[in-house]
């Protein structure tokens, strides 16, 4: 098979704009009325333990999703950068298939009243399940469309009761070379760190995924929690978080350790503002087969409505 | 059947259609007969034909160390089919680029071949193989004489620019581009040692294409 398609939305899942905006409305008005209050039991996060298995309950659709087409099962669970699990591209869905994400846990500490070390499932469990449909954009120059199942990084974080000092928060995957083969090589400096600033962390595009397509998150996906941050290049969406800090500095990140005039700290996807060795100007979206041409690449992801205000004043050119 | 007959009607045609045999698989993995392209068939594509491209640049330039090394003559009849299957699979390579990659898109390739190094060093390494293939034959050879050789000692520049184009563009990994790399070390090094050597005195004097006019004489 020459082309491969992606598999077609039903026009169901398509939000029509005027749902889309009343939806918007109505979860603003929820959030408010519902502010203070946790979630129904009915629609806790309850991850199950089988790999792969249904996530149920999810909330969907929801007013951030993009309607644009999926990029395949196959081609989101087969082809990313993972470097715990190996450097190509292909390498994370066959090395990491033994790996194994139970049980698993989560050191919080820093600026913070709840601090401590969490289960997983007791992490998640007050929060719901959402469906985010999100454009990826890696740093190489290529994108996806995927449909990711998680719950908004800003109700954690509330959960977790930040002080005034907490400016940042820093994340650190998974470092154990045991288990994830490509830490036996020092391509970078591990534990894989990644850092968003306060306001970024709290913005309601900013989740925690625990899932795509409806399924548990696939190992070499980041199970079993991972980062997105749809607005930004792949490589700040860390994988396989164990370790969250609240911080009053800006935190190292990886990719920047490794080259710093390459990749900042913000890594906000801009087409204006070209890698040095290749352009951001434009981007091919995997999946839309041999001959189809690159996209222009839309400055902060297409997601310049809701976050563009987060970085007010700043030289984008210089913090790149 | 002499030996210089099985090279020529059966060892030759044996290695080219063995050299040819990276091409055939981006054919029929396309067409999913022997495997996959992956989700990103163009920079999969891409990727081999550069590969390859920069293993028979190797190749090309190990046929002297080895012929050397060994002292079998008949090793430099492959040294231009190398260096032709070096220069098919980087045109390959390129058109890929062109074509695939960039999809014929003029402003992006102009910008990408001025402002970017690691693509600016891979044109000229691209022109100087078109060069050599074009005057590979034997006319052309005999008619350039002593420009001949000067012409074609940059093969050396297009390993070297090969394998900085290949370093140049990996993010973090560059264990690849570093086995190349030392690979090129020991095949550039062998040549610089032979040269002292010879210069010394310190071994009898060997003419450097005694195996090419030993086989060019029996054509």
């Amino acid at each position: 098979m020459l082309i491969r398609k992606p598999d077609p939305i039903s026009p169901s899942e398509i939000t029509s704009k005027d749902n889309y905006l009343n939806r918007r409305q109505f979860i603003r008005a929820g959030a408010i009325a519902g502010a203070g209050l946790s979630a129904p039991a009915a629609l806790a996060a309850v991850i199950p333990d089988k790999p792969l298995a249904k996530l149920a309950d999810i909330r969907k659709p929801s007013p951030f999703s993009t309607d644009e087409a999926l990029t395949s099962y196959d081609d989101v669970t087969t082809y990313n950068n993972f470097y715990e699990f190996g450097t190509g591209k292909d390498d994370p869905h066959r090395n990491a298939r033994d790996f194994e994400p139970r049980p698993w846990s989560i050191a919080v500490d820093g600026h913070a009243e709840n601090t401590g070390t969490f289960h997983l499932e007791d992490f998640v469990k007050p929060h719901m399940l959402e469906e985010r449909i999100y454009r990826m954009r890696c740093v190489e120059a290529w994108s996806m469309v995927i449909p990711w199942v998680g719950i908004p990084l800003a109700d954690v974080l509330k959960a977790l009761k930040p002080t005034s000092k907490a400016k940042f928060v820093a994340f650190e995957t998974l470092h154990d070379p045991k288990r994830m083969p490509g830490q036996r090589r020092r391509v970078l400096d591990w534990p894989y760190r990644e850092g968003l600033t306060m306001a970024e962390a709290m913005h309601p595009l900013t989740i925690l995924a625990v899932g795509l397509y409806g399924e548990v998150l696939p190992n070499q996906n980041g199970a079993p929690l991972r980062l997105v941050v749809p607005w930004k290049y792949g490589f700040k969406g860390i994988k396989s978080i164990v370790r969250i800090r609240f911080v009053s500095r800006m935190p190292r990140t990886s990719w920047n350790m490794s080259a710093p005039h390459e990749y900042g700290f913000y890594a906000n996807v801009n087409p204006e503002v070209d890698h040095p060795r290749w352009s951001q100007a434009r981007e091919r979206r995997i999946g839309s087969g041999l001959f189809a041409a690159k996209q222009p690449t839309l400055m902060f992801n297409g997601y310049a409505e809701e976050v563009a205000s987060l970085y007010d004043g700043l030289d984008l050119r210089r913090n790149y | 059947m002499n030996t210089n007959a099985r090279i020529r009607y059966v060892v030759k045609p044996l290695v080219f259609l063995l050299a040819l045999l990276p091409a055939v698989f981006v054919l029929t993995d396309l067409f999913e007969i022997t495997g996959r392209l992956g989700a990103n068939p163009v920079e999969e594509i891409l990727d081999r034909f550069g590969n390859w491209g920069l293993r028979f640049m190797m190749l090309a330039l190990a046929v002297t160390p080895l012929r050397r090394v060994t002292g079998l003559a008949w090793i430099a009849r492959f040294r231009r089919m190398m260096g032709l299957y070096a220069f098919f699979y980087v045109s390959l390579h390129f058109a890929t680029w062109l074509v695939l990659d960039q999809g014929l898109y003029l402003p992006g390739i102009g910008e990408d071949i001025a402002k970017r190094p690691f693509i600016t060093i891979g044109m000229l390494a691209l022109v100087l193989l078109t060069a050599m293939a074009l005057t590979s034959t034997a006319g052309m050879r005999r008619r350039l004489g002593r420009r001949w050789n000067q012409l074609h000692s940059s093969a050396y520049a297009v390993g070297i620019l090969g394998v900085w184009h290949y370093w140049w563009q990996v993010k973090a990994d560059i264990l690849e581009p570093l086995i190349y790399a030392i690979i090129l070390s020991i095949l550039l090094g062998h040549r610089l040692w032979h040269r002292r050597t010879r210069a010394s005195g310190a071994t009898p004097r060997l003419r450097v294409d005694q195996g090419r006019q030993l086989t060019a004489g029996k054509r």
